[in-house]
């Protein structure tokens, strides 16, 4: 699972619905992995502006990384020169690294999903169905 | 037609072998490829800008292959782990989510710009243990799905309904849910051919659905024509000639018809 995914994935049961804890999903024990991808410059731009960028500092502190700035970083271009750095930071960020494995935890219902093989199982037991 | 849905629940139909014959079977690879760009064509995406779509029911990834070729990031649902670890196997580049569509589409609001799903949408109809309703599951999938995705946001499905209740239901489903839409059948003459695909919006949107082609076709409306009315409202004339119509049927010999016929005869001096 992408680290970009993780800014989207809340809590699948309904009761959580409502919560605002249900989104970010709590991240432990992970192993991550870094894969090259093409870069889409247009894409990162576009993912931008519905990125929840507490959410992604949340979920890059529980992963190890609190390097992040602490604000969404603004005015990107995709054709200007001097974007093109951050565009390639986000990018090893949000689309080449990946969970392969590793728990997800909802911070209000505490429900555990587990990614095994980077697919992450969101499957419910038949009584919170 | 051999109907999938009616042996057994999706996440055991779909076993290693199962997943492993659709997948590398030719037939199906044509078909799955046809009926995403189907999908695409109908959902009318902008060229030349990104797009984040959800691909439900998304199999081994067949149609998330294509969606990459047209360029587009994507993120695939399915139940069945053989069906996604084949996926894997194939090394498609959306990422894959192991649940069920009846139970919600779990990502945040206004996360993706449109949603396709491809022979899958009919597995909901089914109730696979005694404690789920069916009904419910539609709902709460089109509930979340129109949360999920952006406003304006288009869901197209490809599905195979196993009769008109099926689709009924569906449809019904996605309406009390907040979509507006309907149904397009492709090929509705053939038996073979025929396709259905669900093309819902969420709320309204700049660029709309691609309808090229479509032929508007109504429900029609049988009213049972009254026939006393209708015996009241002719003409002498069309009285003459019904009259005549229907002696001409018992075998009888009628005059033949002409201009002349049930005009007034003057009267002579």
């Amino acid at each position: 699972m992408k680290f970009l995914t993780t800014n989207f994935v809340k809590c699948a049961i309904k009761t959580c619905d409502s919560s605002l804890e249900a989104f970010p999903l709590q991240y432990s024990e992970c192993e991550l992995v870094q894969e090259e991808q093409e870069f889409n410059p247009e894409f990162i731009c576009h993912m931008l502006d519905r990125l929840d960028w507490q959410a992604v500092i949340k979920v890059a502190k529980d992963l190890g990384n609190t390097s992040l700035p602490p604000n969404k970083p603004e005015d990107i271009d995709p054709i200007m020169e001097d974007s093109q750095a951050i565009l390639r930071d986000l990018h090893t960020l949000l689309v080449e690294t990946r969970i392969v494995e590793g728990k997800m935890i909802c911070r209000n219902c505490e429900h555990i999903y587990y990614i095994k093989n980077s697919i992450p199982n969101f499957l419910l037991p038949p009584h919170l169905c | 037609m051999s109907r999938p849905e009616q042996l057994a629940p999706p996440e055991v139909f779909y076993n290693d072998s199962e997943s492993f014959k659709y997948t590398s079977s030719t037939r199906v690879q044509h078909i799955q490829a046809k009926m995403t760009l189907r999908a695409l064509e109908l959902l009318n995406l902008e060229v030349d800008s990104p797009h984040f779509i959800l691909d439900l029911g998304c199999g081994s990834g067949l149609s998330g292959e294509i969606l990459t070729e047209e360029g587009y990031n994507w993120i695939g649902m399915d139940i069945s782990p053989s069906m996604l670890a084949t996926g894997i196997d194939r090394d498609v580049e959306g990422d894959l989510f192991l649940s069920d569509m009846g139970n919600g589409v779990h990502f945040r609001a206004g996360t993706f710009d449109a949603a396709i799903s491809i022979s899958a949408v009919q597995w909901l109809c089914n109730a696979d243990s005694s404690n789920v309703d069916p009904k419910k599951r539609m709902l709460r999938f089109f509930n979340s799905l129109y949360a999920s995705l952006k406003r304006g946001g288009k869901f197209v499905a490809q599905f195979y309904p196993m009769n008109d209740i099926q689709t009924e239901n569906l449809l019904n489903a996605a309406k009390v849910a907040g979509f507006g839409g309907g149904l397009i059948i492709d090929d509705p003459e053939s038996k073979r051919h025929k396709k259905y695909y669900m093309v819902l919006t969420a709320g309204q949107s700049e660029r709309n659905i691609n309808l090229a082609g479509a032929e508007m076709d109504a429900p029609e409306t049988t009213k049972k024509v009254n026939r006393k009315l209708l015996k009241k409202l002719e003409s002498k004339k069309e009285f003459i000639a019904r009259k005549k119509e229907t002696m001409k049927r018992r075998g009888k010999k009628v005059a033949l018809d002409s201009k002349f016929t049930a005009r007034k005869r003057r009267p002579r001096f």
